[in-house]
């Protein structure tokens, strides 16, 4: 569909309802330039359906709180541009995947937290405001590894595109574990033989089949698969020394 | 205590594979020059009985094959049945080693 005509219109389907179940219904919105698929949430929002539940903050791919089932697949809506994934000019447009529903288009969050939480998240650092300032060289190897998995917006799009997720609702997924990864790779974390037993026993790490759908999702062009694949050695190394 | 089992049976199944796929070729190879000019248990039978070689080959084969499956299955039974726990672990530990035994016993048979 081309970008700047005027008279377009999109045929939007748009999933309704809430924890016991929904439907699709129909919308039509106006086709504009540039339009992204968080403009055309909005536009059906502030013109035909005041009631219609969605998520966002930052508008320009930083919050991680938009994302959504866009034509199938989940994506960051607010840099999904229409004209890259409508089909004929029809978008259809639902929650996201592994995971409950709040209402409409917002999907509660809460069980992907609460793994952040179950797999040792949180940095865990053994010094003071006293102790000199660790130093730690951007090009060291552990340190580039780190960094390549550190800018996580914490948006759940590998997640839902995670089949292992869907088959074990108890499996950890793929952005807590690329989490563990980057602290893993933080030689300033005291805590990280602990985090690899959290994440090495049920539900954990091995239950990943890397075949890589949280790398080609991630909007942040992140690795979480690769991340997976290290921790796997990481724990069979740490096995090997019985520090697990 | 958890992790350490999971992280050595994760190895397990790499290694196996790792042993198996070699084996797999020589195994295709074997056959194919061994049904030239017809197969029968005389011939195959000459060529295996008391042959240290093949005893190990297929002896290495049968165990890879029987630790490696009942780990595949452990992971089908867990995500497509929700069959998990020590129960589940238990039968694919059975069903890996009648595998195990079964193809000792042919094994046993040909050598
Ligand atoms: S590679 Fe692993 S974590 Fe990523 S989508 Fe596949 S199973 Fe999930
Ligand atoms: S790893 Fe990528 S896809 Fe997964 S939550 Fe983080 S930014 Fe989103
Ligand atoms: S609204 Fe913040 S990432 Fe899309």
């Amino acid at each position: 569909m081309a970008g700047d005509d005027k008279d377009a219109t999109l045929s939007v389907g748009v999933w309704r309802g809430d924890a016991d179940g929904g439907e699709y219904v129909e919308y039509s919105v106006p086709h504009r330039a540039s339009q992204t698929v968080l403009d055309v949430v909005t536009w059906i929002q502030r013109n035909i359906a005041p009631d219609l539940a969605y998520r966002f903050a930052c508008r320009v791919g930083m919050c991680g709180s938009c994302a959504m089932t866009v034509n199938g697949r989940p994506r960051w809506t607010c840099r999904t541009h229409v004209d890259k994934v409508a089909r004929n000019g029809r978008l259809t447009i639902a929650p996201l995947d592994n995971l409950p529903v709040v209402r409409d288009l917002a999907a509660d969050m809460a069980p992907f937290f609460e793994k952040w939480k179950r797999a040792n998240g949180a940095f865990q650092g053994g010094e003071t405001r006293d102790d000199p300032i660790a130093e730690v060289r951007p090009d060291e190897p552990e340190r580039k590894e780190a960094d390549a998995a550190i800018e996580c917006i914490n948006c759940g799009i590998c997640y839902a595109a995670c089949d292992s997720v869907r088959w074990n609702p108890d499996y950890l997924g793929p952005a807590a574990l690329n989490r563990v990864w980057a602290l893993h790779n933080d030689r300033r974390d005291v805590a990280r033989d602990d985090r690899l037993a959290a994440i090495g026993g049920e539900g954990g790490c091995h239950l990943c089949h890397s075949q890589a759908g949280c790398t080609a999702h991630c909007p942040q062009g992140l690795d979480p698969s690769g991340g997976i694949a290290g921790l796997k050695r990481a724990l069979f190394r740490a096995a090997l020394k019985g520090t697990v | 205590m958890n992790a350490r089992r999971e992280a050595y049976l994760y190895a397990a199944q790499r290694l196996t594979a790792l042993i198996m796929a070699p084996l797999v070729i020589g195994h295709l190879i074997t056959i194919i020059i061994a049904i030239q000019g017809g197969l029968s248990a005389e011939e195959i039978l000459s060529r295996t009985s008391g042959n240290i070689f093949w005893a190990a080959f297929y002896g290495l084969f049968v165990l890879a094959a029987g630790i490696h499956a009942a780990l595949g299955l452990r992971m089908v039974a867990a995500e497509w049945l929700g069959f998990r726990g020590p129960l589940a672990n238990w039968t694919v530990a059975a069903v890996g080693l009648l595998l195990i035994l079964l193809g000792f016993r042919a094994v046993g048979a040909v050598i």
